[in-house]
């Protein structure tokens, strides 16, 4: 049994096309790298200056100036291009990434995303997530549908916001819903998964077309 | 020529009180050495604008750790929880800034600009007591020039001119942050004589660049 967080990995990889410049975050969507297929042309950003972003690198072979966001040793792929912050940033501001993959704390009926703090609790800052969320092509949110079985989807965000900006498409284990100007509208349910169990993990209104097929999950 | 001097000469140099601007993301590309001997001198009330504070033991997480600093400007702190905590118990004023943010307001610093305008953080917590702007029927909030007593940067290769080569992902915020302070200090790896670093290879012109570390003895 595919565990929660791989069914999300899995169901947004197909988000990604040829030719995509994209940007995942740190923890859950870092995996959707893992099953995207080889050779299809993707390029990873990440903020800390590089575009073409590759794996993981064997151990011995780190190389102490080429990490990801997170601090973790990367490698580049060949053809890859490293640059400073405010180039970087300018990739991300300037319309020139087409995907953002980030978690969320909880993303409500407009469409926005909370993912950066928890007053009082936790304040991380919010390092490059407002301009990922104001400035990326598209941004879809890879999170599970509950925390501690509360509610992540909800009818509008208790925590502080990330940017006014409607996000393109949110993948959890149990759905995939697209927020529009109508609302959140259920666009797939999990494999074996009913539309009434989501409705129960969701505190936010959903727009419930009539026929809502289950995720496609091709499996290597 | 520029003068070359050693890490505690360096530190000797900064009093407390100082705003350093300090290379690096999570510690990479960071001026390590320097930062020991901030250490060692053990200033008071530093106010650092850098991207992170990297993690406890590593970088400017060590400043963190030994309360050397009092205020920081920065766009995540999330992987140090000392700076939380101090954040959290109001030992140490964090202000957090969006990460391309933060770049263009140092860029603005550096650069003679009167800040710049951004999309960004409009609508958030962010745009708290900040100005929006409106132009053309278009909201922007207003991001202000930041700058520094010191900028201590990191370079994989300085000449004895100043020069600076970057290598990788250590590159970041350094060459933007060579522009924005009264005094810049560069620890290089290495450094080589003049005309090595290939006029092309060159990201940070050596006239900008005050004083290098000197090497590491061997």
């Amino acid at each position: 049994m595919m565990s929660p967080q791989e069914v999300i990995q899995r169901r947004v990889a197909l988000e990604l096309h040829e030719g995509n410049l994209v940007n995942l975050g740190i923890g859950l969507p870092t995996g959707v790298c893992r099953y995207v297929p080889q050779g299809s042309g993707l390029l990873f950003q990440s903020e800390n200056g590089i575009v073409g972003m590759g794996e993981r690198p064997p151990e011995g072979m780190e190389d102490e100036d080429l990490t990801d966001a997170g601090g973790s040793f990367v490698m580049a792929v060949p053809g890859a291009a490293t640059v400073d912050s405010p180039l970087s940033f300018g990739l991300i501001r300037g319309g020139h990434l087409d995907v953002t993959v980030l978690g969320g704390l909880q993303v409500d009926e407009r469409g926005y995303l909370a993912n950066w703090m928890v007053p009082g609790k936790m304040v991380p800052g919010m390092g490059g997530a407002m301009d990922l969320v104001s400035g990326a092509r598209r941004v879809i949110v890879a999170m599970q549908h509950t925390a501690n079985g509360l509610p992540k989807i909800v009818p509008e965000c208790t925590l502080p916001i990330t940017a006014m900006r409607r996000v393109t498409l949110i993948v959890t284990e149990l759905a995939v819903i697209e927020p529009t100007a109508s609302g959140l509208c259920l666009r797939e349910r999990g494999k074996g998964v009913d539309v009434e169990t989501i409705q129960k993990s969701t505190s936010a209104r959903l727009v419930i077309p009539k026929v809502v097929p289950e995720m496609p999950m091709p499996i290597d | 020529m520029k003068k070359s001097i050693s890490p505690t000469n360096a530190a000797a140099m900064i009093p407390d009180g100082a705003t350093l601007m300090i290379g690096g993301f999570m510690g990479v590309g960071s001026p390590h050495r320097l930062i020991d001997a901030i250490l060692v001198a053990g200033r008071r009330n530093l106010t650092v604008i850098a991207n992170d504070t990297a993690r406890p033991g590593v970088g400017i997480g060590k400043m963190i750790a030994a309360g050397l600093v009092s205020r920081v400007v920065a766009s995540h702190i999330g992987l140090n929880p000392l700076t939380q905590k101090g954040m959290l118990s109001h030992e140490i004023e964090v202000e957090l800034v969006p990460q391309g943010t933060l770049a263009e307001r140092i860029r603005a610093g550096g650069f003679g600009l009167g800040g710049v305008l951004t999309k960004t953080g409009l609508g958030t917590l962010a745009a708290e007591g900040q100005r929006v702007i409106e132009i053309d029927g278009q909201q922007w909030l207003y991001a202000s020039p930041l700058r520094a007593d010191f900028a201590l940067i990191h370079a994989d290769r300085a000449d004895h001119g100043g020069n600076l080569a970057y290598q990788l992902t250590a590159t970041n915020f350094n060459p933007v942050m060579a522009l924005a302070a009264d005094t810049v200090i560069c620890e290089a790896r290495e450094i080589v004589p003049v005309g090595v670093i290939p006029p092309d290879s060159v990201t940070t012109p050596g006239v900008v660049v005050d004083l290098l570390i000197e090497r590491a003895a061997a």
